[in-house]
């Protein structure tokens, strides 16, 4: 199948001379969930940004839905909704009179019954006739939601959905993806929240400095996910893994002083009880012990330090 | 052509000026009366005539133009500025729109509302000095003209602006000086003849010539070289809005 978004040789060099995206190849699957993850000032905001006719790009082609972003930009930006980071709103439009004005926008003809379906489906049907200055940080990224919702796109970009967002309004935010996920809409979201990427993401790309440094299918990095290190503080260190404990793989570090074993929480056996029986066989003593498990975080942390 | 995004921002921009009805349209009122109380019973006293006209009834066309000059730049500019400020501007570079929807959004909004002010002061004025209009359709016709293209003028200061001292600048300190050295409340024959060489300078000599010519066949230059430089005012300004938009100047860098 091909891609929903593909972009290719895509770079941005601003007037300063700040090189924000250096050469950019991705392609978006048709009605997956991206996760984009990657620190501030990776270059997130401007390839959205880019991809949706905000900014324009130095060099590099993308191609949504087979429209050229440039020359065929109605199309293709007819296709895309977008939320931005910040809270943009005219402060003094009610809610329903700005989600009917993105619409218009976008060329579509009236349609109240979805304008309310979305309203609605965002807990903000209640609201609607509420200037947009009265209401609370939480129901102003959701009207800026609707917006992106009320002319049907077919793709959703969400920079950081959720930041500044409340546990159980997240939660909220997450199955109103599921939903439009289950409808056949494409949803690109960047985030700060690993966690966010492991609930929601098939795919998760990982942008530092202006690279893209690593794009994989979610289930993959979750096996990487469950392993598990746990750390032996010996009473007096080795120079070596004695031969008795050969089949454990295990490594030693801190100049012989730590024993690290690593396992996999999934497995049946994690061998921790016959490890320690062993360790009391050979005669190794130690005086503490922790586990630590490698999450999406420190591979993202690893990823983007090296 | 994607009308019906027109149709949104040009709504969007009307309900703007309407939430603020009583600045919009009370306050032109109230500072045309002051102008003809000060200048037309002060002043208007000691010049009695001009050109044939009483001084209350000449300065009528001046006034109107001083408000719809200042209206139409202070309108498209604060209306093309204020998404850019509080950055909802990324909905319409985001949207399936071109250029000449935008303008013509934000412009004929703009210019709409300072067509209605320029019909209102000239109500206003009608209570205070009886009013003839000779060619109301040329009347109409340099009102319109005049508002569209200083309209995109305000629509270009708004996009070159990136303070509101900048968004200020330009109709304080360029604006409103021209429009009063430009023939408002006296004819340039009346100015010493060196002066009258540097009046020629001032583009707003020609809109406010041409529109009191509407009014009372009087004018200072001739009625097609008002028509011509006003023309060629509009045609300067879509070309640097055109240039704006095809470069991304301020907007997509």
């Amino acid at each position: 199948m091909s891609p929903i978004i593909s972009i290719s040789g895509l770079s941005k060099t601003y007037a300063t001379g700040f090189m924000a995206l250096k050469t950019i190849d991705l392609g978006i699957n048709r009605g997956e969930i991206f996760a984009l993850l990657g620190p501030n000032g990776a270059g997130k905001t401007t390839l959205i940004s880019i991809i949706c006719g905000i900014a324009n790009p130095s060099t590099g082609h993308v191609l949504v839905d087979g429209h050229d972003i440039q020359r065929d930009y109605r199309a293709a930006r007819s296709l895309i909704g977008l939320v931005p980071q910040e809270l943009h709103t005219d402060a003094f439009e009610s809610v329903w009179g700005t989600v009917s004005f993105s619409r218009g926008l976008f060329g579509k003809p009236k349609n109240p019954a979805h304008i309310e379906k979305v309203l609605r489906d965002l807990s903000l049907w209640d609201k609607k006739d509420s200037k947009i200055v009265t209401l609370s940080g939480g129901m102003k990224r959701r009207v800026m939601i609707a917006k992106a919702l009320s002319h049907e796109p077919q793709i959703l970009f969400l920079d950081e959905p959720t930041a500044g967002v409340d546990v159980e309004l997240r939660k909220g935010m997450w199955d109103v993806m599921r939903t439009l996920q289950a409808s056949g809409v494409t949803i690109i979201l960047t985030t700060h929240y690993i966690e966010e990427a492991e609930e929601m993401a098939d795919r998760v790309g990982v942008i530092n400095k202006g690279e893209i440094i690593l794009v994989e299918e979610k289930a993959k990095l979750m096996q990487k996910l469950g392993r598990k290190r746990m750390k032996l503080h010996l009473g007096s260190p080795l120079t070596e893994v004695p031969t008795a404990l050969s089949t454990y793989n295990l490594a030693l570090a801190d100049d012989g002083k730590e024993l690290v074993y690593t396992y996999d929480t999934k497995s049946e056996r994690t061998g921790i009880t016959s490890l320690l029986a062993d360790l009391r066989d050979a005669g190794i003593k130690f005086t503490d012990l922790e586990t630590t498990q490698s999450s999406l975080e420190d591979i993202f942390v690893s990823l983007v330090r090296a | 052509m994607n009308f019906r995004a027109v149709r949104a921002i040009y709504k969007f921009e009307m309900s703007r000026t309407f939430r603020t009805l009583l600045q919009s349209v009370v306050s032109p009122v109230v500072s045309t009366s002051l102008y003809f109380v000060v200048f037309g019973s002060a002043i208007g006293s000691r010049i009695t005539q001009v050109e044939g006209v009483s001084y209350g009834t000449f300065i009528v066309p001046g006034l109107v133009m001083l408000s719809v000059l200042t209206q139409s730049i202070t309108n498209a500019s604060f209306g093309i500025y204020f998404p850019k400020f509080v950055g909802t501007i990324y909905e319409i570079l985001s949207a399936p729109v071109s250029y000449v929807e935008i303008v013509l959004g934000y412009v004929g909004a703009a210019a709409t509302k300072s067509i209605i002010v320029g019909l209102i002061i000239l109500a206003t004025a009608g209570l205070f000095v009886p009013l003839h209009i000779h060619h109301p359709i040329w009347m109409l016709i340099f009102l319109i003209l005049t508002s569209v293209t200083f309209s995109l003028f305000g629509f270009i200061i708004g996009i070159w602006a990136d303070g509101f001292e900048k968004l200020q600048m330009i109709p304080l300190l360029i604006i409103t000086p021209l429009t009063f050295l430009g023939g408002s409340f006296y004819s340039i024959s009346m100015l010493p003849s060196g002066w009258q060489t540097v009046a020629l300078f001032n583009p707003v000599v020609y809109l406010i010539s041409g529109f009191r010519w509407s009014f009372y066949e009087i004018a200072d230059v001739s009625v097609a070289v008002s028509i011509g430089m006003t023309l060629g005012f509009l045609a300067i300004c879509m070309g640097i809005v055109w240039w704006i938009f095809k470069t991304g100047y301020r907007l997509k860098n």
